[in-house]
């Protein structure tokens, strides 16, 4: 072992800074999966018939599904059996009206996690869908989207005032049967975020939430629909945090984009869920799915996502560009540290003529980690002037990581023009000591390498979160020099 | 402010410096001269604090303290410059976004707020015109796509905004055209200071035509084996290196 390995063994020591567990009284259902137990969460939802029907399908193909063992991850198997499905704050009487009715160590929680709801409210512009485990439980500028038609409320509060908009688009962009994770997820899911912009409106702020794990042993199963009509807009922000715990927690979300003639939908996310401690101990499996729909001529989907959390990430966010003239952008940094395993990507199916698509991914490994990159970038036979640019790069800090890349391309017409480039670098030590020799510590000075590769993606988050996610990656590879 | 004495350092089990003197003060120029392998390099990294050297023998003593004793950023904020003869590439940086974080580092370290935007940019203006840096550099990643000459001239501007007590120039007109060497020749001659030292460490003479130096040495095999004035310089090019390793195996 080399001194520079023994250092960063050394310096690899970052305890998670989220690590707390919110003491809140649970109404938590008993482990177990089977059809009673869908229906009681539909029942406890009062959700109609059509969608306890739609549950139930999910239900039966996931039972005749098996999960997918293809990706580079390695992990113990599951037992579905163990986990509760259902886990809600407790309510007084019926759900809070204002900030002021939210339980005082939740908003606590909130304040430790740096999401000051109530100063938000004034001051940053930003409405927030707070989901803390699965029910929603504070909305803000609701008023104010209100008066420009756009819909964003919990998933459950929509099923309840919205419910031909749900019906119409839910799973119009994964279907129940898409995947093993996607169709679990369509049985059991508690709630979510639902968003609907209206034609030629361009969403008067920011959308975000902030997703939050909290109880123990309980999966979370997160829906997300974002609808744009004809000519909107809409840029929505996610962000998670969850709580240091021991036993491995399953997250299964799928978030459903839909965008119509020249709308354009932007989605970031910065996710820090706990990944394990330095000897890969406890964290979440994140097996998401995500996909938008690029339906209308001229439709733009952009995902952007900063992934430091999780045990195991399994995510491929992915745009169908079925519209003539629709593009799809992908940018992405992935980070894992001690033992996290990262795979993550893309899928690109260009279906409409002049379709376009980017994908910038930047993958960084530390410690033990593993991180592979797995795109897709399908062209079909009608797909004329479709045009790829993707480039991968991977960033090695230290000795005992890896780094991956799968790329899948398949074109099926002759004029699609596909470019790929990839790259792997290490931090150099010459690069490392330019800095210090300035006077820079060795800290910043890896941090500022760093977000020097990460810049192309950052610089497609909106402004604060970029900020954040930033940090986020400071405080994810603090001590990883290599 | 300098001292070194009897100074040896192994590299993977090769002797580069074997017995190195050298006593620098503040406001001296100082020019190191030597062929290739004779050692200069080493002696500027080494000085700068970066990995890879073993001191197997000697001393080197900054301002009354043990050098070996200071990481290489604190050498820095104590005021040791290294204008590296490569400079390093770093993607995505921006140039003047690490200068800014290095100057706030030693600002720190003397116990000095730091500068804001606005106050950096003034500063980085003035000095900007010492090297004739076009301001396009500025913003762009640092040394990223640089040519030769502009790497140069951004060390020695980095220099102008740093203001070291100490700075160490390695081979820094090697790579540069005439005009481009006469402009970072100014530059260091404008930062010359009565509490300033400048090392400059350097395998021809032509640099020494523009920024005279107070002394001349001449490092060979790993030690400094002739010192004099400028005159030895100019001595040195018109009779060759030779001509001093002779002079000194028969002295």
């Amino acid at each position: 072992m080399t001194d520079e390995t023994a250092k960063v063994e050394e310096l690899v020591h970052k305890e998670y800074e989220h690590g707390f567990v919110t003491d809140i009284d649970t109404d938590t259902v008993a482990p177990g999966l089977n059809e009673d137990v869908i229906a009681l969460i539909s029942a406890k939802k009062e959700e109609p018939e059509w969608l306890l029907e739609w549950r139930l399908d999910a239900f039966r193909h996931w039972t005749r599904m098996t999960e997918p063992g293809w990706a580079h991850v390695h992990y113990p198997t599951i037992d579905y059996q163990a986990i509760s499905y259902y886990s809600a704050p407790k309510a007084k009487e019926d759900g809070p009206k204002s900030l002021d009715e939210v339980d005082p160590k939740l908003l606590e929680t909130y304040e430790k996690l740096g999401i000051p709801l109530h100063e938000q409210k004034m001051l940053a512009g930003v409405a927030v869908d707070a989901v803390f485990d699965s029910v929603s439980v504070a909305t803000t500028f609701k008023e104010k989207l209100a008066d420009a038609g756009v819909v964003f409320c919990s998933f459950s509060e929509a099923v309840q005032n919205h419910p031909d908009l749900v019906r119409e688009y839910l799973g119009s962009v994964v279907p129940v049967a898409d995947n093993y994770y996607a169709a679990l997820n369509s049985a059991v899911f508690t709630d979510g975020s639902f968003c609907f912009i209206p034609k030629n409106t361009r969403c008067p702020m920011e959308l975000s939430t902030y997703f939050r794990i909290n109880a123990a042993n309980t999966g979370q199963f997160e829906r997300t629909l974002i609808v744009a009509e004809e000519g909107s807009y809409v840029s929505y922000l996610e962000g998670c945090t969850a709580p240091m715990r021991d036993e491995n927690q399953l997250h299964a979300a799928v978030v459903e984009l839909v965008a119509l003639d020249n709308a354009e939908i932007k989605y970031s996310t910065v996710q820090n869920w706990y990944p394990g401690d330095e000897n890969g101990v406890g964290g979440i499996y994140n097996f998401v799915t995500k996909r938008g729909d690029c339906r209308g001529a001229g439709s733009r989907i952009s995902w952007t996502q900063v992934e430091t959390g999780s045990a195991i990430t399994w995510k491929y966010p992915s745009c169908i560009l079925r519209g003539d003239n629709s593009s799809g952008e992908f940018y992405s940094v992935a980070v894992t540290n001690n033992y996290q395993q990262a795979d993550t990507g893309t899928k690109m199916i260009h279906l409409g003529k002049n379709t376009r698509s980017t994908i910038i991914s930047k993958g960084i490994s530390a410690g033990k980690a593993q991180n592979a990159y797995r795109g897709l970038v399908k062209i079909s036979k009608n797909a004329d002037n479709a045009r790829n640019y993707t480039q991968c790069d991977s960033l090695l800090m230290g000795d005992t990581c890896g780094a991956h890349t799968f790329p899948y391309i398949e074109t099926g017409n002759a004029g699609a023009i596909v470019e790929h480039e990839a790259t792997t670098s290490k931090i150099s030590d010459d690069q490392l000591f330019y800095c210090r020799q300035r006077g820079i510590d060795e800290e910043d000075a890896v941090n500022m390498i760093v977000n020097g590769f990460c810049k192309d993606v950052f610089k497609e988050l909106p402004m604060e979160f970029a900020v954040e996610a930033q940090k986020l990656l400071n405080i994810t590879l603090e001590g990883a020099v290599g | 402010m300098l001292t070194i004495k009897d100074l040896q350092v192994r590299v993977e089990e090769k002797q580069i410096l074997k017995g190195l003197n050298l006593s620098v003060n503040a406001g001296e120029v100082h020019a190191i001269m030597g062929p290739n392998g004779s050692g200069k390099s080493t002696l500027a990294n080494i000085l700068a604090g970066k990995d890879g050297y073993d001191v197997t023998g000697g001393a080197v003593e900054y301002e009354g303290r043990d050098l070996f004793e200071l990481s290489p950023e604190e050498r820095a904020r104590e005021g040791i410059f290294l204008a590296f003869q490569y400079p390093v590439e770093i993607p995505g940086v921006n140039n003047i976004y690490l200068l800014k974080a290095a100057l706030n580092a030693i600002r720190a370290h003397r116990g000095q707020p730091p500068l804001d935007a606005v106050e950096f940019l003034q500063v980085v203006r003035q000095r900007m015109q010492l090297v004739k840096m076009d301001e396009s550099l500025l913003n762009r990643s640092v040394n990223e796509g640089f040519s030769g000459g502009e790497k140069k001239r951004n060390e020695i501007f980095q220099m102008a905004v740093l203001e070291p007590r100490l700075a160490i120039l390695d081979e820094t007109d090697s790579g540069l055209d005439i005009d481009a060497l006469k402009t970072v020749a100014e530059g260091v001659n404008t930062l010359r200071a009565e509490s300033r030292a400048i090392v400059l460490v350097t395998h021809y003479q032509r640099l020494l035509n523009y920024i005279a130096p107070d002394y001349v040495h001449v490092l060979s095999d790993g030690k400094i084996i002739r010192s004099g004035d400028r005159g030895l310089a100019v001595e040195l090019e018109e009779k060759g290196y030779d001509w001093v390793r002779q002079g000194a195996k028969a002295a």
